[in-house]
């Protein structure tokens, strides 16, 4: 398999949330972190979950990763009912999960080399690809520490892209970084969306990097986790976090998580 | 290079100081034996020919001894690693192994090493067995806990972010879990090397076997015969031993450590 055949695969992957519950139990008693969770997201499609710390975004991109065995309800992917982490759905991580005793190709090709039905030189092309893809060819051989951390959430990135995954789960990537550093990411995530055509789940706090970035922003609120209303993003890409036509709408999805959290509130 | 300088005028200092108390007859020269008898007894155990007709019956004996002790530290140590890494790893991974493998090796650890002397004697007589018995379990514990520390200390991140990659068991713990932990396993290697030394030098001072004269044995005798220029050589050349197994087999582990992790940059 070449390399313009590997990269022409774009499986497509209808994604199925039905009913999730989850509750963990800790020493401080129950978390309802999950409560009947449905959500659907099309092939291609960008949606990001926001919601205040606890509200169970996290855990539900951790289920759909295959991380977390659900106490009810399922994950369905074209159909098929998901079992366990699959090399269809990859995570990226808030802190890079990147491997210290492997430089940055070693990284990218750690998923690779799992990947059956291609050969080691194809397996470098790949990685390299994906590397050039994230801006870091000139860093292939570096240590994971002689990194900053934009860099390390791209090595992260081309790393979860590599094997070519239809659908990329990303819990907060771009949270610890510098503010220029994140607004560059927003136009680089766009592009490689845009020319990877992955399905995307998004999971941040940031509701203004929620409108930037989704076609579609799902609000949860917690104690339970519940999702509590969605907004369609209509606004043309790419998109500039700065623009005055996506604050507006990042002003009425924050009114909209400040209702619903005072509600929560009064409620509880 | 400047290092060097500094570190080697430390020394001539201590040198200069030993040799001052020694001229001011502060103590008898039966305890305190100037710089000058200690470096004699070395050298005449080591390279010093003797006269026509008069070989040195002495030569090599230093090293012949060296010989003896590296090669019971040698396989006790190895056995210690070959047992205890594994060990290790299985007191991580499983339950019931911590709870009574674990538990026995915090335990044991905490033992001074010289207190298995009596037993391996009781056991193995004056064997060279008795004194391997002694370094297994002097190096054994600390390797144990070590890694298994090392394991439970892997972020979880990594295990879960290799999940996703479509890795498994075996795959795992070899290319994830393993590597992951080489900071402490490293660590532990060397713990394990230092009560080995420890405890192979309390065996040989308390066990006198006929198959072989390992420094310990020396420095026994030269209390013995109080011959206080033997103890203190002796006790130099173990310190250098130790100094140069630091250097030889831990530092391009821990160079090779730190540049990956990017740790311990601070000089």
């Amino acid at each position: 398999m070449t390399l313009q055949q590997e990269l022409a695969v774009t499986p497509s992957a209808k994604l199925l949330v039905e009913d999730v519950s989850k509750t963990f139990h800790t020493g401080r008693g129950a978390v309802h972190a999950l409560d009947r969770i449905t959500l659907s997201v099309t092939d291609g499609e960008f949606v990001c979950l926001v919601g205040p710390s606890g509200c169970g975004k996290s855990t539900l991109l951790n289920v759909v990763a295959g991380l977390e065995v659900p106490d009810a309800g399922r994950v369905l992917t074209d159909g098929a009912p998901i079992r366990g982490p699959g090399r269809d759905r990859m995570v990226m991580f808030q802190e890079s999960a990147l491997f210290p005793w492997l430089d940055v190709l070693g990284n990218v090709m750690f998923g690779l080399r799992l990947k059956p039905g291609l050969s080691h030189a194809e397996r470098r092309e790949i990685a390299h690809y994906y590397l050039q893809l994230v801006g870091l060819e000139h860093f292939v051989h570096a240590y994971i520490h002689e990194l900053s951390g934009g860099m390390k959430q791209r090595v992260a990135l081309a790393r979860a892209l590599a094997p070519n995954p239809r659908v990329l789960l990303m819990d907060e990537p771009f949270a610890a970084l510098d503010a220029l550093t994140r607004e560059q990411l927003y136009g680089d995530l766009q592009r490689i969306w845009a020319e990877r055509r992955k399905t995307i789940i998004f999971v941040t706090h940031n509701v203004r990097e929620a409108a930037c970035l989704g076609d579609r922003v799902v609000l949860f609120s917690p104690h339970p986790g519940r999702i509590r209303e969605e907004f369609r993003v209509p606004l043309p890409r790419p998109r500039d976090i700065n623009s005055v036509g996506l604050a507006e709408h990042a002003t009425e999805i924050m009114r909209a998580l400040k209702g619903h959290l005072r509600g929560a509130e009064v409620a509880a | 290079m400047k290092r060097l300088i500094t570190a080697l005028v430390f020394f001539a200092g201590l040198i200069v100081a030993w040799e001052a108390v020694v001229r001011a007859r502060v103590w008898s020269p039966v305890l305190v034996p100037a710089p000058e008898a200690v470096a004699r007894y070395l050298w005449e155990n080591t390279f010093a020919r003797g006269s026509v007709g008069a070989p040195n019956p002495n030569r090599w004996q230093l090293f012949l001894a060296i010989g003896v002790t590296l090669k019971r530290l040698g396989a006790g140590y190895l056995i210690g690693l070959a047992l205890g890494l594994p060990l290790g790893l299985a007191t991580a991974r499983f339950r019931v192994m911590r709870d009574t493998l674990g538990v026995l090796a915090l335990g044991l650890q905490g033992l001074p090493s010289v207190c298995w002397v009596p037993l391996a004697l009781l056991w193995f007589g004056q064997t060279e067995g008795a004194m391997l018995f002694v370094v297994v379990m002097g190096s054994l514990w600390s390797v144990v806990l070590a890694t298994e520390a090392g394991v439970r200390n892997v972020n979880p991140i990594y295990v879960r972010a290799a999940r996703t990659m479509g890795s498994r068991w075996l795959h795992i713990w070899v290319k994830v879990i393993i590597p992951a932990s080489l900071p402490f396993i490293v660590s532990g290697m060397k713990q394990g090397w230092a009560f080995a030394w420890r405890s192979l030098m309390a065996a040989e001072i308390f066990v006198t076997i006929l198959t072989g004269f390992g420094l310990g044995n020396l420095l026994h005798y030269g209390r013995e015969l109080n011959a206080m220029d033997q103890v203190i050589g002796i006790m130099l050349v173990i310190v250098f031993i130790g100094l140069l197994a630091d250097k030889v087999l831990f530092s391009p582990w821990e160079r090779f450590l730190h540049r990956r992790w990017g740790t311990g940059q601070t000089g």
